[in-house]
């Protein structure tokens, strides 16, 4: 455990939490808009919105995936001290954090099940860059079509058509969060 | 002119107002205090406490006059105080066998070790008014004995001995909880329990009681009904072992019922179990037996379509906070609902009056 | 003024992420009720729970929060809701929708055409639009995730072949997306259209039934109908005698003892902003005119 472990959480949770979640539940009720979320600062090489989410969701019931870099010590202690979600393999999480190299395979993650789709993941990846342009969405949230620079479409389109089951994901880019639930359906720009 | 024929923030402060005042009752009239009514009316206590999922026989007695004796109100006000109550942390398995008994009784043997104790019981009393309790009166102190030294083992136990009764293996799994968790079925036996536990007393004694008179009748003895202290201990992970964080008092029922074996089971007796909060055996022995009712499946038993044999159906009515607010909330305003009734009847009673004269007409 | 002896918005951390989560599970499957593990809150079941703490798990410091039962701000349980967040909270409210960043309600949508700003949580009863053909929840689930919808289909054509036309006045089913069937709380069938592609979130919390669930924005929105008998969004033919709108959702109040009747506008706000800005229905004008 080294220092940081300790800080970078928010500083007054309630209201601070308050509002992320508002950036949040915007960002996966309008898929293509951006919004920031502010308040957490956590090891590297997570971003600070993937950080809010982890503040603001995460806590003993649900357990979490570190995917390639993201796994390292500092960030394992820093989730643990702040949100007591457990470390498990991707399979059996509820959360997944990463970049999206290192989310691959995505069909690893819960997908939910016919009677309980809600039992599935979400997956908060990690952008070098995020942009309301690139691939074109459609679907429940948005007026006509929205536009976001997806990684890839193929798996967004292929998780689509396992409705209502599939993964739903964020994505994150430093303090900026954009939300890509299941239902949106994607197409190449 | 149209006035508001809906009520206000003032309306709503006055019927505060006016509840507090009726509470109070005559001024004249010693007021009633919250350590009276934990010591005097120690059952309704006990239920408030069971009902409320919390023990604490002093709050549980300041939900009873803060709701001027309406027990399932105290339930809910114990409730609502209880979550949100931080966790922080989650006891061991209390050691009913290990209990301090004040009460202990079994129907299916004369005598056992540890023998029968009758205890603070209505049970021989002749209920006839008591009009010596209208007047002030001390109580001459009651003939005391040693307590019993040690644990007592439970008489399901000797049963079990001989093989004459379904095992019942230790489980150390976590059970699920219902507070914290949504009621997921088919629901595993310890969460039917645990809903059964905080259910209301009077429907868990109505279903009980159905099962007696036939309606998925399970044939039931008391083996044992105990009440006493029992410890709790809590594993404090910093310390390496447990300690003990306090007593509660719990009243344990198990019943002993006759089975005459299943296609999966040979012969062989099986139980129904039922516990409690305070000195509340009505509850743990009516527990008891929807208990066990409700285990026809693992025994191979066939569903009769008896209520208490129906888990969903148990499960989801036993909760007297949560249908006491729904039945209520039919006193709520419904206008907007009842003027699409209205406009709806209105519309089908046209048609059919047109329908009707067009048939006269032809 | 923040009462400091509890938590903002009254729920603590805990309770609030789960609620949060299921809320989001919500928006990423419209129309599918999420299980959650509702809390026994300060009111009882029945009046609102669930609506409460959808609302407490959204709310920020900078809302302003509206309440509305049968679409009017100042009837008895609004009015005990929104002070209960006014003191947990210390949020501002208003009365006016226009002005509301979150609007709860019980059995309406208000009349004012809601925004992209506006999170509206319904108070729910029985959130399972199949409960009253099949009152088992494990056949129910069953129904939903085979998208078995034959029996809600039969009985409101049972209607049409009794009364000549689907006897469901509120509370009328939808389906979401060509998905899931879902109850919209019992609004009056008048409201369904606005469901529909509405710019504004809403969310449903059934706190004894433990059931959140959700229409994103825009979202599609159907309500059940027959090609030959399609949907209808019925009101009392009339309008209202207070501001004379002709399209608002109307209260029937009987007004004398010979039985005379007056019918106003369900939506308190709607109708007083009309009348402010100089409309004027029958009672009002024949006042002016004495």
């Amino acid at each position: 455990m080294t220092p940081d472990t300790l800080t970078g959480g928010f500083a007054t949770p309630p209201t601070d939490s308050a509002r992320a979640f508002r950036a949040i539940l915007d960002a996966l009720a309008r898929p293509g808009t951006i919004r920031t979320v502010d308040g957490a600062e956590p090891p590297a090489p997570l971003s600070s919105a993937a950080g809010a989410v982890a503040l603001t969701l995460l806590d003993g019931t649900t357990p979490v995936h570190l995917a390639g870099d993201h796994d390292t010590q500092d960030l394992r202690d820093w989730l643990t001290f702040h949100t007591g979600a457990p470390l498990v393999a991707a399979a059996e999480a509820a959360f997944a954090f990463g970049t999206w190299d290192a989310l691959l395979p995505l069909d690893r993650f819960a997908i939910g099940t016919p009677e309980y789709p809600d039992r599935a993941a979400t997956l908060v990846i990690e952008m070098p860059n995020l942009h309301p342009e690139g691939a074109t969405l459609r679907g429940p949230g948005i007026k006509g079509s929205a536009y976001l620079s997806l990684p890839a479409t193929a798996p967004f389109i292929a998780n689509r058509s396992l409705f209502p089951l599939g993964f739903d994901a964020f994505l994150t880019c430093g303090n900026r969060i954009a939300g890509l639930p299941r239902s949106t359906i994607v197409r190449d720009a | 002119m149209y006035v508001a024929v809906k009520g206000g923030e003032r309306a709503i402060d006055n019927a505060h107002a006016f509840l507090a005042e009726e509470r109070r009752g005559d001024p004249a009239i010693a007021v009633l205090t919250v350590p009276q009514i934990r010591e005097q009316l120690r059952l309704a206590v006990n239920r408030v406490m069971a009902e409320g999922s919390l023990y604490d026989p002093d709050l549980a007695a300041l939900a009873i006059k803060q709701a001027r004796g309406d027990l399932i109100e105290a339930v809910f006000l114990i409730r609502a105080y209880r979550t949100t109550l931080p966790r922080h942390g989650f006891s061991s398995p209390v050691e009913t066998a290990q209990m301090h008994m004040t009460r202990r009784i079994s129907a299916t043997f004369k005598d056992a070790p540890g023998g029968q104790i009758l205890g603070p019981t209505f049970d021989y009393t002749h209920r006839l008014l008591d009009f010596r309790l209208a007047a002030d009166g001390d109580v001459p102190p009651a003939p005391t004995a040693p307590a019993t030294q040690g644990p007592v083992p439970h008489i399901t136990g000797f049963l079990n001995r001989d093989g004459l009764i379904e095992t019942a293996d230790r489980d150390d799994t976590p059970p699920p909880d219902l507070t914290r968790e949504p009621i997921e079925l088919p629901a595993d036996r310890a969460l039917r329990l645990q809903a059964i536990t905080r259910g209301d007393e009077g429907f868990i004694l109505s279903l009980a009681y159905s099962t007696q008179r036939g309606y998925g009748r399970t044939h039931a003895f008391v083996g044992e009904l105990r009440i006493g202290m029992v410890e709790v201990e809590m594993d404090i992970p910093e310390l390496g072992f447990a300690i003990c964080i306090g007593e509660v008092e719990l009243t344990e029922c198990e019943t002993v019922n006759q089975f005459k074996g299943s296609k999966t089971e040979p012969p062989q007796f099986t139980r129904g179990y039922g516990l409690t909060f305070g000195q509340t055996e009505r509850k743990a022995i009516a527990m008891s037996l929807v208990d066990r009712a409700l285990r026809w499946k693992e025994l191979g038993e066939d569903f009769t379509g008896a209520p208490a044999q129906d888990e969903e159906f148990v499960l989801m009515h036993a909760d007297n906070v949560q249908a006491t607010g729904f039945l209520e909330h039919i006193k709520l305003p419904h206008y907007v609902d009842f003027q699409s009734e209205l406009e709806l009847i209105r519309k089908l009673r046209a048609e059919a009056a047109a329908a009707s004269q067009k048939e006269a007409a032809e | 003024m923040t009462d400091q002896s509890y938590n903002f918005a009254y729920l603590d951390e805990q309770t609030k992420r789960m609620i949060r989560r299921a809320i989001l599970k919500g928006i990423a499957v419209p129309g599918y009720q999420v299980p959650f593990a509702s809390r026994e809150m300060p009111m009882p079941y029945g009046w609102g729970t669930g609506g409460v703490q959808v609302t407490a798990a959204c709310l920020t410091p900078e809302d302003r929060l509206k309440v509305i039962d049968q679409g009017a701000d100042d009837t008895t349980n609004a009015v005990s809701i929104r002070k209960f967040f006014q003191r947990t909270a210390g949020v501002a409210t208003t009365e006016a929708t226009a002005e509301a960043t979150l609007i709860q309600t019980r059995h309406r949508i208000p009349e004012h055409p809601l925004t992209e700003d506006q999170i509206l949580v319904y108070q729910v009863p029985i959130p399972e639009p199949l409960r009253f053909l099949e009152p088992r929840e494990t056949e129910t689930r069953k129904m939903h995730s085979l998208e078995e919808y034959g029996l809600m289909h039969v009985k409101l054509y049972e209607d049409i072949a009794r009364h000549g036309s689907i006897a469901t006045s509120y509370a009328y089913p939808v389906k979401v997306e060509g998905r899931y069937v879902m109850d919209p709380s019992p609004i009056p069938k008048f409201d369904n259209p606005k469901l529909g592609d509405c710019p504004a979130l809403q969310l449903f919390g059934a706190g004894r039934e433990q059931r959140i669930y959700a229409l994103p924005p825009h979202t599609q929105v159907v309500s059940l109908d027959f090609d030959d008998h399609p949907f209808q969004a019925t009101k009392a033919p009339h309008d209202c005698d207070l501001c004379g709108a002709s399209e608002s959702y109307l209260d029937e109040v009987i007004v004398d003892d010979a039985g005379n009747r007056m019918f106003v506008c369900s939506d308190t706000d709607f109708c007083r902003s009309r009348r402010e800005a100089g409309h004027a229905g029958r009672l009002t004008m024949q006042e002016a005119a004495e």
